[in-house]
């Protein structure tokens, strides 16, 4: 077998594992859709009337790919306290002993990742439809704003999964994911437009890449419509550009390093 | 014939510990090496090493003549690993377990199905085949493991503690089981605390402790360094120990251990229940109570006594040994 088709059926296998563990824990696909869909309603209903967006958008046009922002983002944590899990149950010695592609378990674990982001932003695009969300763009757009979105939630996996693997235990690393996570999602043009953050904030979301992940989303959706002013920050002039250096910038760096630690790590 | 193991000069440190110090081994292709010591000797770290799972900071080690640091991949092709832990993914189910352990050992999607369903049948874990491993016994979880490290039927298997938690009846399926494998031409390295195991299933066995070899030889040349069995008394008052071990003294085989405290004797003897009654002879008319007297053969503890002067509880590793010295409070709750 080639080296590519090993990797390849490798991560298949791994992958079909972590789906199953989907199938056996339902509560793990009810609870990643019920969070976004309570976001939804939260924010479209509590704050909506509150918050001023600009030009002629309805705030569930402006908030909705905000929460799909957020949620995926929040969903690739899940990478690295599943792979802490795994390490701590010692299924990873059981793996490296094994003649199989060093890159598998961790490529079989982020793609898991991603179907479940996939489900995620389908049930949540399904509720923004309900509550006054719509795509004003063309079909090539719109699927172009979905990947946009969906590669960097993946490329955040990787990410996790390197915390994962140094961090080690699986309620520590949710912890930690989330302390660094909201704070990037908040500060950031997610839930309020950026004119209304002090400016010294303003500058760490307008260079945030969520903003541009936001922004990129909205743009391919045709949520952010004439009567908008302009943004200033290059970053936000070419969100779609922007978000693809952060993706790839991510895989370039955190790839190699979790495939590293991943071969050296082990349960003791 | 060329060794399916060798390990040379084998050190390993994690951080300030020296968890091994220099151990050698060599275990010829389709043999089966006993590797015992007590807790922290350093038997896990053994294996790990041989399964490539750490590397060795000094040594060579080499399993089927491949290096197991510049030719991890193909060792991990030729060999089998049942950790001291079993690891099984818990919602997977038992069938679903073993085919994907199957299918990363590169067997065929339907090779893999049917090397499954042969262990379950020979694991007795048919009847659990399509249930998550979550509902399984710690018993259960530990024949899954072993039967998912045999998928590939690999050269060579390397077993850590893999009776330990079994009972006694799936202690003796299990030995039954490895003296088969062994029987077809597996090269099995094991490490146990029991000395009737490594015993009943070894060709040769290797004592280590703290990180180094402290014997070798088989089953039969250990025993005779320790010494044949073992006449085991205790009495009902402490007065009585001196005066037992005294009348008993001619019939012992070597030097007589007294524990005060339990207020036990225990000698090496030769001649078998002879001795044994011999012994009941000298102790009639003394008024000495005996509450238990009996012969029994050695164990790794009596290996132990006998080769460092320490029992097997004593010979932790140096840090436990310290914790246990600064907080004495503790140790009869364990700590761990
Ligand atoms: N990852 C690690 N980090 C630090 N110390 C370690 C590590 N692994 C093992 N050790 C130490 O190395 C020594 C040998 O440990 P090892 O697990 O090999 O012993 P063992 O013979 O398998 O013991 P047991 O019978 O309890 O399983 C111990 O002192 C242990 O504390
Ligand atoms: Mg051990």
């Amino acid at each position: 077998m080639s080296a590519l088709s090993a990797v390849v059926a490798d991560s298949a296998t791994i992958t079909r594992r972590n789906l199953i563990k989907v199938k056996r824990v339902p509560d793990l696909i009810v609870f990643a859709t019920l969070s976004p869909i309570m976001f939804v309603l939260l924010f479209r209903y509590v704050f909506g009337g509150a918050i001023d967006v600009p030009g002629d958008v309805s705030y569930a046009e402006f908030l909705l790919p905000g929460i799909f922002a957020q949620t995926i983002v929040l969903g690739s944590t899940t990478t690295g306290a599943s792979l802490a899990e795994d390490l701590q149950k010692g299924l990873i010695d059981r793996f490296r002993s094994l003649p199989m592609s060093r890159a598998a378990v961790l490529i079989g674990r982020t793609v898991a990742d991603l179907g479940l982001n996939a489900i995620s932003i389908v049930v949540m695009a399904l509720t923004g439809l309900v509550v006054g969300w719509r795509i004003n763009s063309s079909v090539p757009e719109a699927i172009g704003g979905f990947l946009v979105l969906l590669l960097f939630a993946y490329a955040i996996s990787w990410l996790m999964a390197v915390v994962g693997l140094l961090v080690r235990t699986p309620e520590v690393v949710n912890n930690a994911s989330f302390m660094v996570i909201f704070p990037l999602t908040f500060v950031a043009n997610t839930f309020v437009p950026l004119e209304s953050f002090p400016s010294v904030l303003q500058t760490f979301a307008e260079w945030n890449p969520v903003s541009a992940v936001v922004q990129a989303a909205r743009d391919l959706f045709g949520n952010s419509v004439a009567g908008a002013p302009a943004p200033d920050a290059w970053s936000l002039q070419h969100p779609v550009v922007y978000t693809l250096l952060w993706t790839v910038g991510f895989l370039a760096v955190f790839v190699p390093l979790a495939v590293r630690l991943y071969s050296r790590t082990s349960t003791r | 014939m060329t060794p399916a193991i060798v390990v040379e000069g084998l050190v390993k440190r994690f951080g300030a510990t020296t968890a091994l110090a220099g151990v050698d081994l060599s275990v010829p292709e389709g043999s089966v090496l006993g590797l015992l010591g007590p807790n922290g000797a350093g038997k896990t770290t053994v294996v790990r090493t041989l399964a490539t799972l750490l590397q060795p900071d000094e040594g060579r080690v080499e399993v089927v003549g491949l290096d197991v640091v510049r030719d991890a991949a193909q060792v991990r092709a030729a060999i089998g690993l049942t950790g001291q832990y079993a690891a099984v993914d818990e919602y997977l189910t038992g069938a679903e377990n073993l085919e994907m352990v199957g299918r990363l050992y590169r067997l065929g999607r339907r090779e893999a199905r049917s090397r499954a369903a042969e262990l379950l049948e020979r694991f007795d874990l048919v009847g659990a085949a399509s249930r998550p491993a979550k509902t399984y016994s710690g018993g259960m979880r530990r024949r899954l493991d072993i039967a998912a490290s045999l998928i590939a039927r690999p050269r060579v298997l390397f077993l850590d503690e893999p009776t330990t938690g079994l009972d006694p009846r799936s202690r003796l399926g299990m030995w039954e089981f490895i003296a088969d494998l062994a029987d077809g031409g597996t090269t099995i390295l094991l490490t146990t605390q029991y000395l009737e195991e490594a015993d009943r299933l070894a060709d040769s066995m290797v004592v280590i402790d703290r990180g180094r070899v402290i014997a070798r030889g088989t089953g039969d040349e250990l025993k005779a360094q320790v010494g044949g069995q073992r006449l085991e008394l205790t009495v009902g008052r402490g007065p009585d120990v001196a005066l037992v071990r005294d009348r008993l003294r001619p019939l012992a085989a070597g030097e007589a251990q007294v524990d005060e405290q339990t207020r036990r004797i225990s000698m090496p003897v030769s001649g078998g229940t002879d001795a044994l009654a011999e012994a009941l002879r000298r102790l009639e008319g003394s008024g000495v109570e005996v509450l238990d007297v009996g012969l029994r053969r050695p164990d790794l503890d009596d290996v132990f006594l006998t080769l460092t002067g320490r029992g097997t509880e004593e010979a932790e590793s140096p840090d436990a040994a310290e914790q246990a010295g600064r907080e004495p409070a503790t140790t009869a709750g364990g700590a761990r």
